[in-house]
């Protein structure tokens, strides 16, 4: 299958720490594909890197036939790149339905001018941004509270808002950084579904941080394993289970031959 | 609280002692003694007397509130004690004020002072009257806590109207003057020097029933509202658009000269407000110096239009003489322009240090003006003068009266630019923009554009200001733009609710309607400045007419069809 992003040789410093050393990396289009790796490892460096937040110091990352390295974040947004957060990022003092407009910045046109005038173009692609809302918010089961600030929501509903902002701008790939974070079982387990919706339904490629094992062995066809800011491991899910470099990063050295099954079992971090 | 403890004498005698230094401190910078000369109730309580009975009357209500959970009389009780120890501070006022002679370091501990605090009796009656007073407000103070909450709103509402009003009465007669009939009907409300005692309690029956009225059933007359067919209700709301909009008309012959002047000084605050509301309250860009964009409007209006050119004293050497007219699109353009260039270094800069630097801008354009070096072009310290004025075929902008209209105009057309950008694309963008910038950013919105419209936005609205000012006043010089200005235009907008739009009127009223109004107590403008800010700040930091929630989610065509549709498929979350 194709590679709808390739990261090639990027190295992210700050200062004389390398939080991202020579990364190689290849996501196949319409794939979920998990990074992982303990904390520190440099996961979400990388993701900042490829959203525009950070610009590598060396290598270069290619998205859909485009550069990203030097980029800002919002023209990166432009070209079909979403993610959300570790600790989530909404935006506060805004309804939920005003989240998602926001979102469809990138897709709307209106300016200025127009706002102030009402021109019919203007009003006919508020109230199509205003149906897109309704419909994302409907899409992560949030109808109804769409008027409520964003702060006011509760946990679970904040962590879909923030992924349906990130629908908004109706991305070709979607970086979630932890999306199952201080969930529940259950709610991890509908996380998990959703996340595979996400890509079966609405064909976004998925690429996924996560330290909850059971969600990234589950739902994950491809996974690339940091430590220390180097991929260490990458491949199936079973080949990573058995891969004693993981093991070792995971639990330390020479624990490799005692416990090789408790990696799949236990959550990391 | 612990059960156990016995009930806390001490929590209470603390609250007293606060209220009375504040009592004490009003007293002593001289506020009770100068605003003793008005009457809030004619012959039943001075302005002065107010002061400090709001302080005692503070007192009792939280140290009642702070035993919050003992039985109702213990909460009186404890109000009275607070109120109690708050004028026993006052009183050893009273005591020690002869014979120390405080005057060499309080010029305003002066006799006035004691005789408005023992209510001009001898000094040992004066001093149980005070400390009964004391008690006795406290108690009430008290009671208000007492009270069940809807109650004590009211109360406390009617309570601050009939103080407003007792304040204003002077310019209430005088605006009732113009409406004869009216005025005559109304006189008995009316005392010599304040409300009369019928006018008070008319006044205090008034609002208190009618805020409870409404608490009661406002909320059936709203859903009332609610129910009714969209067009219906929205020809309602502009039904009573235009009746604002014709009773806003016609004020300037009810107001008369003196009072159309001091609505047109709120007009230019709230036209500047609405501009800095854009760039601190919509895109949460601090800017300090604001003043610049005014000064601009104001200076370019003033060179172009002048009719002073020539070498003489007073006069610059250049000048195009337009009118009026063609003058205003150049003033807002040139401040667009500055809005724009002064935007463009501080693309990068955040929060604080966007203040500092547009701080520093504000500085540099006042600094420019005075400045020698362009002396010959814009005046320096002796102005322009001779500022043209505006004028429609035989209909000049002149006198205050006819000047409110153009100042009408533009509050409208800043208003309206201002309400309908607040829900579009752009001001969605700015809004994030405050919230978080980078993830504004990584949400595809460009912040170099976004800034600088906002900044731009913000400057012509400014700049629109600006130059009716400089036509109003006729005459401008350096010293009308400092940083006075750019901090009087934000503490409106923060008293008003950052992001308000009705916000920034009542602002506006407070901040520059009042002091207008007030003008006897200049002196101590600053200080109630403070304490507004600082009590806004502990008690409502939102401001006293936040920004709404707007409620687009559930829209008609949505709403419908009953309930709102049922969910297309199964999520995560969904069966919490």
């Amino acid at each position: 299958m194709p590679s709808i992003i390739t990261a090639r040789q990027v190295t992210k410093r700050f200062g004389g720490l390398t939080a991202v050393s020579s990364l190689d990396l290849d996501i196949a289009e319409k794939s979920i594909h998990s990074v992982i790796g303990p904390n520190g490892a440099g996961k979400t460096t990388f993701f900042n890197c490829v959203t525009g937040f950070y610009q590598p110091e060396i290598g270069e990352i290619i998205f859909d036939g485009h550069h990203l390295e030097r980029l800002t974040s919002d023209r990166i947004t432009a070209l079909g790149i979403a993610r959300t957060y570790q600790n989530i990022r909404l935006f506060n003092n805004l309804t939920a339905l005003e989240n998602i407009l926001v979102g469809q910045h990138p897709r709307l046109k209106g300016g200025m001018l127009g706002a102030i005038l009402r021109t019919p173009g203007t009003v006919r692609e508020e109230a199509e941004a205003l149906n897109e809302a309704r419909r994302l918010l409907a899409f992560v089961n949030l109808t109804g509270k769409g008027d409520q600030l964003a702060k006011n929501l509760p946990y679970g509903d904040q962590r879909r808002l923030e992924i349906a902002r990130a629908l908004a701008s109706r991305p070709k790939l979607l970086l979630l950084d932890e999306p199952t974070a201080g969930m529940n079982p259950h709610e991890t387990e509908e996380m998990t579904g959703f996340i595979r919706r996400l890509r079966d339904e609405l064909g976004i490629t998925i690429m996924l941080i996560e330290h909850d094992m059971r969600v990234v062995m589950g739902i994950s066809e491809r996974i690339s394993v940091l430590d220390y800011g180097e991929k260490i491991a990458e491949g199936s899910p079973t080949d990573i289970q058995s891969n004693p470099r993981v093991i070792e990063a995971y639990l330390g050295r020479g624990s490799a031959a005692e416990v090789p099954e408790s990696v799949s079992a236990s959550p990391a971090g | 609280m612990n059960k156990k403890t016995s009930f806390n004498w001490l929590g209470a005698i603390q609250i007293g002692l606060i209220g009375g230094v504040v009592a004490l401190l009003v007293s002593l910078i001289g506020m009770v003694e100068e605003f003793s000369q008005r009457d809030i109730i004619s012959g039943v309580i001075t302005m002065g007397q107010t002061l400090i009975v709001i302080a005692i009357l503070m007192a009792g209500y939280f140290a009642a509130s702070r035993a919050a959970g003992e039985a109702a009389t213990m909460r009186a009780i404890s109000g009275a004690l607070a109120g109690l120890v708050a004028s026993a501070l006052l009183t050893g006022l009273v005591v020690i004020i002869p014979p120390l002679n405080l005057r060499s370091i309080f010029p305003n501990a002066s006799p006035a002072l004691i005789n408005i605090l023992t209510f001009n009796q001898e000094t040992v009656v004066g001093i149980l009257y005070l400390l009964i007073t004391g008690a006795v407000v406290g108690t009430l103070g008290g009671l208000i806590d007492i009270l069940p909450a809807q109650i004590r709103r009211s109360v406390v509402l009617a309570l601050f109207w009939v103080g407003l009003l007792g304040l204003l009465q002077e310019l209430i007669r005088v605006t009732l003057t113009n409406m004869p009939q009216v005025g005559a009907a109304l006189k008995w409300m009316f005392g010599s020097r304040g409300l009369s005692i019928p006018g008070a309690v008319a006044v205090f029956i008034v609002v208190a029933g009618g805020n409870y009225l409404w608490a009661a059933r406002g909320g059936q007359v709203q859903d009332r509202f609610r129910a009714l067919p969209p067009t219906q209700r929205r020809a309602s709301q502009w039904g009573g658009a235009l009746v604002v909009i014709a009773v806003l008309l016609y004020l300037p012959r009810i107001l008369g000269p003196y009072l159309s002047e001091v609505a047109n000084i709120v007009g230019l605050f709230i036209l500047a407000g609405l501009g800095l509301n854009i760039v601190v309250g919509f895109a949460g860009l601090l800017d300090l110096g604001y003043v610049a964009f005014y000064a601009i409007g104001a200076y370019v209006m003033g060179v172009l239009t002048t009719n002073a050119i020539g070498q003489n004293a007073g006069q610059i050497v250049f000048g195009p003489e337009f009118s009026f007219w063609q003058a205003l699109p150049i003033a807002v353009g040139a401040a667009v322009l500055f809005g724009v260039l002064l935007g463009i270094p501080v693309l990068k800069m955040r929060g604080d240090y966007l203040a500092i630097v547009t701080l520093g801008f504000g500085e540099i354009i006042r600094i420019l003006a005075l400045s020698d070096f362009l002396k010959p072009y814009i005046g320096g310290s002796q102005g322009i003068v001779e500022v043209g004025q505006g004028e429609i075929g035989n209909f000049v902008f002149g006198t205050p009266q006819t000047l409110y209209y153009m100042i009408f105009a533009a509050c409208l057309l800043a208003v309206f630019i201002s309400w309908r950008l607040r829900d579009s694309r752009p001001g969605r963008a700015w809004k994030a923009l405050r919230e978080d910038e980078d993830v504004a950013q990584a949400m595809g919105i460009n912040l170099v554009a976004t800034k600088l419209l906002a900044f731009a936005t913000g400057a012509a609205f400014s700049g629109l200001s600006g130059a009716i000012f400089a036509s109003k006043v006729g005459s401008i010089y350096p010293h009308s733009f400092n940083l006075l200005f750019s901090i009087n235009v934000l503490a409106l907008i923060i008293i008003g609710g950052m992001g308000s739009l009705p916000g920034v009127f009542v602002g506006a009223l407070i901040l520059a309607g009042l002091p207008e109004l007030l003008r006897e107590f200049a002196e101590y403008r600053l200080l109630m400045y403070g304490a507004l800010l600082i009590v806004m700040m502990l008690t409502r930091p939102e401001g006293f007419w936040p920004e709404a929630t707007h409620r687009r989610e559930l829209h008609e065509e949505f709403g419908a069809e009953g309930e709102p549709r049922a969910e297309i498929v199964k999520t995560p979350g969904g069966a919490r």
